[in-house]
């Protein structure tokens, strides 16, 4: 698989015929200027500033935030490909819930010896204060991103889920307004699935979960760790859109296991919180206990049953890229199906054979750091310097259970507009997926982040990644 | 809303508010001290300038002496200074950012190109004349547009009043602090009836507060020492004067009582005060002690303020 696989196009087949869903993207990329599209992408970029990020730090060299480049080819998606998809997100997202009920109370995955043990209680996002308690309405996981990736025209891998706090779904909502106010004729020739309705699905998951002492219209706050979080636009844009108070740690405060947020007219009630904050500063009193962010007492209140935390403490034991391995025995456990969703091949380094395998093959194999994230900690062999791969041999024999390896992918591409013109590069999907009481709801398509450097396979915001709209066509 | 977010729109407010009043402090005095010793006397306007933007302790540690290089640097760009102009705005920004689900787009745009301009200024660089002008008119339209974009975009609701109470106890404390340091040469002393070098003076009060012509519709008179404190003190179509920020301040705060259901001590203390500028006649503040009452007015003014704070922010 290294590198000698072709790479799959989402537009152009290798034979260069165009692949029905783009036909007519094809089409009106073939009449449009090379330079007309330049102008368009600086126009994006102007109205991102004007409708939303113009409340990012713009022009301030210490700014901690910055505008992500955006590209105005749109990625296509057909809705059967869709339905497929969306089917395995929900199987997956279903699975991930019951395994973390489980894995929180009665274990019946580890002594199946389905999951090995220390792989849970040896887990650094492993919540022993989460041991027994039952969580509001038993759902752990209300707001998910599942990162996928795709090989070719029928194979869709799940390469990560995202289980604690996903962002980016901002950039979702943002690059379909950009795009509709910068090509409505695009717009008349596709039928496009909306996504706007994402804000209002969320604030109807989180009421949905609402504790049973709540009232009949809850109380729903998203809580930022503040301005300095690199994701505060995200939080405020989110906020706005849901019509929820945004909330410091500092605005709660909690009486006798209630939580309250101090108002202008006096204490109210708080019954769901959007946490956009880690488990390690929720609450000083339990976690870390330097946490300036958290609101002293809210574990016990959650214990206590009388508030919902979206997601739920100690979701992190699910994402991690060593259970990930694991995720097609625990949808078959769980709901007894066969997994939708491919997990892309991996080779778990705690294994000794599996171990031998990966050092055998170093140079053509992708090694990631179990709990790391963002693109960092990983070696891409083929891309390696010798002296890289040399230091990953060595982090991998003295700590073998602390990676996994997988081959090197041949993500497909899309067509992107890069300096040069237009080019094939690589992407990748985020769905968001959103667990109710009532349902699960995802809209069409989601986040595609796009690797703008030639060759590249890292999609990562953090090194260079960019976004794109994601269109799923109806039929 | 939550208090934290009313606490960051009340002060957002009173900074743009005070960055508005130091740069009138600036031109007023800058036009003082040019002045021929025969027209202005021979006291040292920059001191003045120091202790009317209530910061004279401050500056005495950083600076021997109040020249016109350092008390500019000081009142405009001073870091040290957390009044000074760039703090105000640096604070404001700051607030604002925090707050920005409570703003409007063009409030935020305000405050946040004032600030990236502001990097353009530089203290040395306000040695020149036009330079100075330059700063201190944006510094001034800085003021008018947020102030403007609030008032024309703002929902009238509980974010807007908190955002006027901002603005109006500033205002006032601004005023006041013009009277309590100028309060001298608005006293009748007889050795100087008739002289011109007060008369100076209080014109530069008059332009601190951009009332100059404002006094010149109202009375029709050439300036008098007792109308020029009526028109600041008492006079209600005069918006920099203490009994307009007080209605104002008193109508704001019962459109919060309205609106939440009930009142408290803010809506009290005000209202006291009001009436005592309703009630009070000029020459009877004169009599009393010119002074005193100002000094009164700034306390019970900063006591509104903790009782806004105390009812409403925390």
């Amino acid at each position: 698989m290294a590198g000698d696989a072709p790479i799959f196009d989402e537009m152009n087949l290798a034979d260069g015929a165009v692949r029905p869903a783009y036909e007519t993207l094809a089409r009106w990329l073939k009449t449009i200027p090379t330079d007309l599209l330049a102008t368009r992408s600086r126009e994006a970029e102007a109205l991102f500033r004007r409708i939303g990020i113009t409340f990012a730090v713009y022009g301030d060299a210490a700014s901690t935030e910055r505008l992500i480049p955006f590209d105005v080819i749109p990625r296509v998606l057909t809705n059967d490909e869709w339905v497929r998809l969306s089917k395995g997100l929900t199987q997956r997202v279903r699975a991930i819930n019951a395994f973390l009920g489980d894995v929180y109370t009665k274990r019946e995955i580890l002594r199946a010896g389905i999951v090995p043990e220390d792989l849970v209680y040896q887990n650094p996002a492993f919540r022993p204060e989460m041991n027994q308690q039952p969580v509001p309405h038993g759902i752990y996981v209300m707001i998910a991103g599942i990162d996928i990736v795709r090989v070719d025209a029928d194979t869709f891998y799940v390469l990560e889920d995202n289980a604690r706090t996903p962002s980016g779904v901002s950039y979702m909502l943002e690059n379909r307004e950009v795009m509709i106010r910068l090509f409505p004729e695009l717009f008349s020739q596709h039928r496009v699935a909306p996504v706007e309705n994402y804000t209002d699905d969320l604030l109807a998951t989180m009421k949905s979960v609402a504790p049973r002492s709540a009232s009949s219209d809850p109380t729903c706050v998203l809580l930022t760790p503040g301005l300095f979080n690199s994701a505060y636009y995200e939080h405020t844009f989110l906020a706005d859109k849901l019509g929820v108070e945004l909330v410091e740690g500092r605005d709660l405060f909690v009486k006798a296991d209630v939580v309250y947020m101090r108002t202008t007219e006096g204490p109210k009630r708080v019954d769901v919180i959007y946490r956009r904050l880690d488990d390690d500063f929720l609450d000083p009193l339990v976690f870390r206990p330097d946490s300036a962010l958290g609101v002293p007492g809210l574990m016990s209140a959650y214990h206590a049953g009388n508030v919902t935390l979206a997601n739920a403490v100690g979701t992190g034991v699910a994402d991690d890229k060593a259970v990930y391995s694991y995720m097609p025995e625990i949808v078959k456990f769980y709901l007894g199906e066969e997994p939708i969703l491919k997990n892309v091949p991996t080779w778990r380094c705690r294994a000794p054979d599996e171990l031998k395998y990966v050092l055998d093959h170093l140079p053509e194999l992708v090694v990631k750091e179990v709990h790391g994230s963002g693109g960092y900690g990983m070696l891409i062999g083929p891309k390696a310097a010798a002296a890289e791969i040399e230091l990953f041999r060595h982090k991998l024999v003295k700590d073998p259970s602390n990676f996994i390896a997988q081959p090197t992918l041949a993500l497909s591409t899309c067509p992107t507009l890069v300096e040069e013109g237009v080019a094939p590069r690589h992407v990748d999907l985020r769905p968001f997926v959103l667990t109710g009481r009532d349902k699960v709801r995802i809209v069409p398509g989601g986040l595609t982040r796009v690797a703008l450097k030639e060759g590249s396979l890292v999609v990562n915001s953090s090194q260079g990644g960019g976004t794109k709209d994601t269109w799923v066509l109806d039929s | 809303m939550l208090s934290r977010t009313a606490d960051n729109l009340f002060w957002l407010a009173r900074y743009v508010e005070r960055a508005e009043y130091l740069a009138r402090i600036i031109e007023a005095s800058t036009r003082l001290a040019n002045l021929p010793s025969a027209y202005a006397g021979t006291s040292n306007e920059w001191e003045s300038a120091v202790a009317t933007a209530g910061c004279a302790h401050l500056f005495y540690q950083a600076h021997d002496k109040a020249t016109r290089e350092t008390v500019i640097d000081f009142l405009a760009f001073s870091p040290d200074n957390p009044s000074s102009i760039r703090s105000c705005f640096e604070v404001a920004r700051t607030n604002a950012r925090s707050v920005r689900t409570a703003l409007t787009v063009e409030m935020w745009d305000a405050i946040n190109a004032a600030w990236l301009e502001l990097s353009k200024y530089r203290a040395s660089g306000l040695n020149q004349d036009e330079h100075l002008a330059n700063f201190l008119s944006f510094v001034k339209e800085t003021g008018l547009r947020f102030d403007g974009s609030a008032y024309r975009t703002m929902l009238r609701s509980d974010g807007y009043w908190f955002s006027r109470l901002g603005v109006m106890i500033e205002r006032a404390d601004n005023t006041a602090r013009i009277l309590d340091v100028k309060y001298h040469v608005l006293l009748p002393g007889a050795e100087q009836v008739g002289g011109s070098l007060d008369y100076f003076q209080w014109s530069a009060i008059l332009r601190a507060v951009s009332a100059l012509t404002a006094y010149h519709w109202v009375y029709k008179e050439s300036l008098k020492p007792w109308l020029v404190a009526d028109l600041l003190i008492l006079n209600d179509q005069m918006p920099r004067s203490l009994a307009a920020c007080y209605e104002s301040i008193v109508r704001n705060l019962d459109s919060l009582s309205l609106a939440y259901g009930r009142q408290g001590p803010a809506q009290r203390a005000a209202r006291a005060t009001r009436t005592k500028l309703e009630s009070a006649r000029i020459e009877d503040i004169f009599q009393s002690g010119l002074h005193e009452f100002v000094s009164d007015f700034i306390t019970e003014n900063n006591r509104l303020g903790a009782a806004i704070t105390q009812q409403y922010l925390t």
